[in-house]
């Protein structure tokens, strides 16, 4: 085959990955309305969407729709996006496929935070009693990432020493919930359980917002990082060689994971799988030239987690059941299922 | 206009690898090899002149100090090919080009980037891997995808850590002409090869490092000795010309252990 028709192949190859991009958002906002048109009101799809679209409705349907429903549609859709973009890029500048939030200790020190306001009443001053719990969340996952980023300095920065500072932080977090919950209440003890389960249910338009300014604010810097992480797959030496400041990239990346984790696991609790799935499932589709993974994560993510909120209301008729509860339950064997498919196709 | 490494020194921990090595200038046109037992430090030498590693002393091309420049801005001057590529990426070979030219941020105005790429490919022959993936290739294909990732940028400093250690002779034949006809456009080459009569056959001149310094620096035939092979490697070995006027090294035993036997 002569170069320019090898040329030609590439571009056709990128023209299919940009349409692969494009499809997953597309599925992923037929899964919010999806989501938007399921919940225990039984509301018919018409009224809905004409909720939705502004047209005559009673009140009720009205508030339903836009107060109840919405928010949660739309957080779960961000939070997806969020936790499959800070795994993605975890994965890529810590040149480990296991590296993700929860793996490395945000959400089991977002738990803690949780666990001291709920449990000790210990939270940040003057806010309202509401956002109590997700300040403590926050605060603490903000630090957990931190204090791995300072560690991980004194020592050089290495990949392993990050990954390995990530386990050790993820079990003295658990550890110090494990106290709290031996020493908490019945009633303490139950609403950190379910925090710690992952829940929607509290989200607001503001928290919405909230994540959407983060995730608007931190999306164009890691696309702008594109090339340097496809080239960081190749090695720290050889990205080094061809002109990447592997060091600030590092550095850089993980303070996007760290505001994009901490933010979405400090509104909604702990969610495993989305951060580690949505990557794999991305590269699986569209490879590691980054222009491309990068958003199919967010698509991916966005759409494996709106599916989870669907099914979290309809797994048991009449009960909503924690949304962590089902990305684990019904998400592990999908990708298991899509790990040997991978191998089997090679 | 040269590259010139003078007094340096450097090290992993508290171990020093190299201590207050120069080398004569090396110039364009040239391709320089640098030689000597393991450890001797030759690949912390490329690595420190890419700036990979830290080091004491001063490195200079053109006459400019390589310390102070960003990763970005030598990456534009150097082209360095480590020992080897890992093959866990999913990405195609063209991909791994492209990414090459495209990372430090530097665009090239001139051509689109895959159009460069594609030509360096088909210049090294591997035209027909473009768009194989990284965990399909053999080692020695891997190698030449890594030699085409370090010289896509045109670099004026080329420098290779064993490019030849996993390919078959004709590749390497292949690839060593290939770097030669680099350096004859008018750019330094400094390479790690422990082929010695390899090295003797595409090289115009050697360095033999020993114990963290310069043992012997010069055309192929004054520095490749049975001298110097006793000295620097241990062995007994016998230096011949060929029929054609190249050198052979032909090994006979290893000195400690025959004088052990004795």
């Amino acid at each position: 085959m002569s170069g320019s028709a090898l040329l030609d192949r590439y571009h056709r190859q990128n023209r299919r990955r940009t349409a692969l991009v494009a499809t997953m958002a597309v599925l992923a906002l037929i899964a919010v309305v999806i989501d938007l048109t399921t919940g225990p009101s039984g509301l018919p799809l018409s009224e809905t969407l004409r909720a939705l679209a502004g047209g005559e409705v009673p009140r009720g349907t009205s508030v339903i729709v836009w107060q109840v429903r919405l928010p949660v549609a739309v957080m779960a859709l961000l939070v997806g996006a969020a936790l499959a973009l800070a795994g993605a890029e975890m994965q890529t500048v810590l040149e480990n496929p296991l590296a993700e939030p929860f793996t490395l200790g945000v959400s089991a020190a977002a738990a803690l935070g949780a666990g001291v306001a709920i449990v000790l009443g210990v939270t940040v001053p003057f806010l309202p009693p509401a956002w109590g719990i997700t300040a403590n969340a926050f605060l603490f996952s903000l630090g957990a990432l931190t204090l791995l980023q300072l560690m991980g300095r004194l020592r050089g920065g290495g990949p392993e020493v990050l990954i390995l500072f990530g386990i050790a932080l993820n079990f003295t977090a658990a550890a110090f919930l494990s106290l709290l919950q031996f020493i908490a209440s019945a009633e303490d003890l139950q609403q950190l359980v379910i925090w710690t389960m992952g829940s929607l249910q509290a989200v607001t338009w503001g928290s919405v917002a909230i994540l959407a300014v983060v995730i608007t604010l931190t999306v164009p810097f890691a696309l702008m990082a594109s090339w340097k992480l496809t080239a960081l797959r190749l090695g720290e030496e050889q990205a080094r060689g061809f002109g990447v400041d592997v060091t600030a990239l590092r550095r850089r990346a993980l303070l996007r994971v760290s505001l994009l984790a901490a933010t979405a696991v400090s509104m909604v609790g702990v969610i495993g799988f989305i951060g580690l799935a949505g990557p794999h499932i991305a590269r699986m589709l569209v490879g590691e030239d980054h222009r491309f993974l990068l958003p199919a994560s967010i698509f991916t993510g966005a759409l494996l987690m709106s599916a989870a909120s669907t099914l979290s209301k309809l797994l048991i008729a009449g009960t909503l059941l924690p949304i962590g509860l089902v990305t684990s339950l019904i998400g592990l064997p999908v990708f298991f299922w899509l790990i040997l498919r991978g191998r089997q196709a090679r | 206009m040269s590259l010139s490494v003078t007094r340096v020194s450097t090290g992993y921990g508290r171990r020093q690898v190299l201590s207050a090595l120069s080398l004569p200038a090396l110039n364009p046109g040239e391709v320089t090899t640098l030689a000597g037992p393991n450890a001797a430090g030759k690949s912390t030498l490329l690595k420190a002149i890419a700036g990979l590693a830290p080091f004491s002393g001063a490195i200079t091309l053109d006459g400019q100090d390589l310390a102070p420049l960003g990763p970005a801005a030598r990456a534009q001057k150097i082209g360095f090919m480590p020992q080897s590529l890992p093959s866990g990426a999913s990405l195609n070979v063209l991909e791994t080009v492209i990414t090459a030219l495209r990372a430090s941020g530097e665009r090239a105005v001139t051509e689109p980037p895959e159009t460069r790429a594609m030509a360096v490919l088909d210049r090294l022959g591997i035209d027909h891997l473009a768009l194989a993936g990284l965990d399909q290739l053999s080692g020695g294909q891997r190698q030449m995808a890594s030699l085409a990732q370090a010289i896509v940028r045109g670099p004026r400093l080329l420098l290779l850590d064993e490019p030849t250690s996993a390919l078959d002779l004709a590749r390497q034949v292949r690839l060593l002409s290939e770097v030669r006809r680099i350096a004859a456009e008018g750019r330094i080459v400094l390479t790690v090869l422990h082929d010695l009569a390899l090295a003797a056959r595409w090289s115009d001149r050697i360095a033999i490092l020993h114990r963290g310094g310069l043992f012997a620096f010069g055309p192929p035939a004054e520095v490749i000795t049975p001298a110097m092979l006793a000295e620097v490697y241990g062995v007994s070995a016998r230096v011949e010309r060929c029929s054609q006027g190249h050198l052979m090294v032909q090994i006979d035993g290893e000195l400690s252990r025959s004088a052990a036997g004795k």
